[in-house]
């Protein structure tokens, strides 16, 4: 079991954002967490790396409790869904920095030729465009080989050919074992993607299964609108 | 720590604004120099002078920067660093490169001058000491502010009331007690109110180093009692250590506790 959630609540105020989720994630299976607007996805993905600190309920990444530890975190590559880096550092930099903080080794001398941001290597971050810079925090993401990855809207303002590196480099990373979770509000990239879905709706797990177990649940033979099935059947009830 | 703090020092230095502070100072050493020609009275006008202007710079740059690297700090809290590590990695890379631009700033030209054979080394020294002090008081207690304000024009706006209450106003309220309240003796009242003030505190700390506080009166007497033996250095020495550790404290106690 790599992630076990147990009873997790939060709340931000008086919004409660996560009312109860119990959740198991298996090893070596790409997840997509979904759900509408403000459903929780970003608050269950930050509980897990520490960011978000639950008021009830307990955490496990592989197998031991992540309350007051942050060694764990060494475990996990996170792709932050806004990517906006220090300014007046240059790109290079950066990478060196991450590396020198996570002190792990890393590969990103290919993920670099891959996304074919070479030239930006010795830019300022302040000069990048959205897009560049989402390539630079998916090299700085996927640059290790830690056992967990968690992406967040990972495909925005990338372009055909870098969505297609990136679909690459989710696949040969589940081919070595690792557990992927991904949030996305683009259906087509998850059905490509996931092998199980876990739908968020009001601070639960509304639903979690493949993705043909939700098509038969919801009677929709596109995914598209069997996951806008999975909302409107909630709404008549 | 030391790595967040490497980095964000790094990341400050090479700022434009760095500069533009550390070449208002030097600036401001060469210009008071050539014009007094005396240091004993350099060192009295720098001191006013930067008694003000280092606390609203350090809260500006404590609260802009505390904003500014928020994205950038989301980033590193999803490395394996610790929380605390991460905030006090950047308050000590602002507040160390805001003192390296005053000590640098105002100690070249002071070298320059010829501070070695002068007898104001010491004036000199407590200028800095008490300049480094009130930077990292106030880019503590911006940092403070900041963390615990979402919203960056609230953060922003009580970072900068804070300045100005310490700086102006707290000396106004001071001032008006001290006439509403003639009658009585004040003496002790005086000494603990401005000791309370950092910024005061180190103000009467140099002037009274200065040895002109016979131009104060009554109250310089006082105030030359205390402050001018070792115990009241001591004892002004630990009240700004006060003043810098617990906003350090806080600022821990509240990066360990909120949500990102």
């Amino acid at each position: 079991m790599t992630i076990e959630i147990n009873n997790l609540h939060k709340k931000f105020g008086k919004n409660k954002v996560l009312k109860g989720v119990d959740l198991s994630i298996d090893q070596g299976r790409i997840y997509a967490i979904l759900g509408p607007n403000g459903s929780g996805k970003t608050t269950l993905i930050k509980s897990i790396l520490g960011m978000v600190i639950p008021e009830k309920g307990n955490i496990s990444v592989l197998n031991s409790p992540i309350k007051k530890d942050w060694k764990y975190r060494k475990k996990i590559d996170y792709l932050p869904q806004i990517a906006n880096f220090p300014p007046n550092i240059k790109v290079k930099e950066l990478i060196r920095m991450i590396k020198d903080l996570r002190n792990s080794p890393s590969e990103e001398a290919s993920l670099i030729s891959l996304f074919g941001i070479q030239t930006f290597l010795d830019k300022k971050l302040s000069t990048l465009s959205g897009g560049t810079k989402q390539k630079v925090n998916i090299v700085l993401t996927f640059m290790f080989d830690s056992p967990l990855i968690i992406l967040d809207e990972p495909t925005t303002g990338l372009d055909p050919k870098a969505l297609i590196c990136l679909k690459g480099l989710i696949q040969n990373e589940k081919a070595k074992g690792k557990t992927i979770l991904i949030t996305s509000h683009i259906m087509q990239f998850v059905e490509e993607m996931a092998d199980e879905i876990l739908y968020l709706l009001e601070g639960e797990i509304y639903f979690k299964g493949t993705v043909g177990i939700l098509m038969e649940q919801t009677g929709q033979h596109d995914f598209e609108h069997a996951i806008a099935a999975l909302t409107s059947t909630e709404n008549h009830a | 720590m030391l790595k967040i703090l490497k980095y964000s020092f790094y990341d400050l230095i090479r700022s434009r604004w760095s500069y533009v502070y550390f070449l208002f100072y030097l600036t401001l050493g060469f210009v008071l120099l050539f014009l007094n020609n005396d240091v004993s009275k350099a060192v009295i006008t720098m001191m006013n002078v930067i008694i003000v202007l280092i606390p609203l710079i350090g809260t500006i740059f404590g609260v802009m920067y505390y904003y500014n690297s928020r994205e950038f700090t989301e980033l590193l809290l999803a490395q394996p660093v610790k929380r605390s590590s991460i905030f006090l990695g950047q308050f000590f890379g602002v507040a160390g490169s805001l003192t390296l631009s005053l000590i640098l700033g105002l100690g070249i030209p002071f070298l320059l001058y010829g501070l070695m054979r002068s007898n104001a080394i010491f004036d000199f020294s407590l200028l800095l000491v008490t300049g480094a002090f009130l930077t990292f008081i106030f880019v503590g207690l911006s940092f403070l502010i900041a963390i615990s304000n979402e919203n960056k024009i609230k953060g922003f706006g009580y970072a900068v009331l804070l300045w100005l209450f310490l700086a102006v106003i707290y000396d106004g309220l001071f001032l008006m007690s001290l006439i509403v309240f003639e009658e009585y003796p004040l003496d002790t009242f005086s000494l603990i109110a401005t000791a309370l003030n950092p910024i005061d505190l180190s103000r009467i700390l140099i002037l009274l180093k200065l040895d002109i506080s016979a131009l104060l009166g009554y109250t310089g007497a006082i105030f030359k009692k205390f402050f001018g033996t070792q115990l009241g250095f001591v004892v002004s020495m630990a009240i700004l250590l006060f003043w810098t550790i617990w906003p350090v404290l806080g600022l821990r106690y509240k990066a360990n506790r909120k949500d990102f």
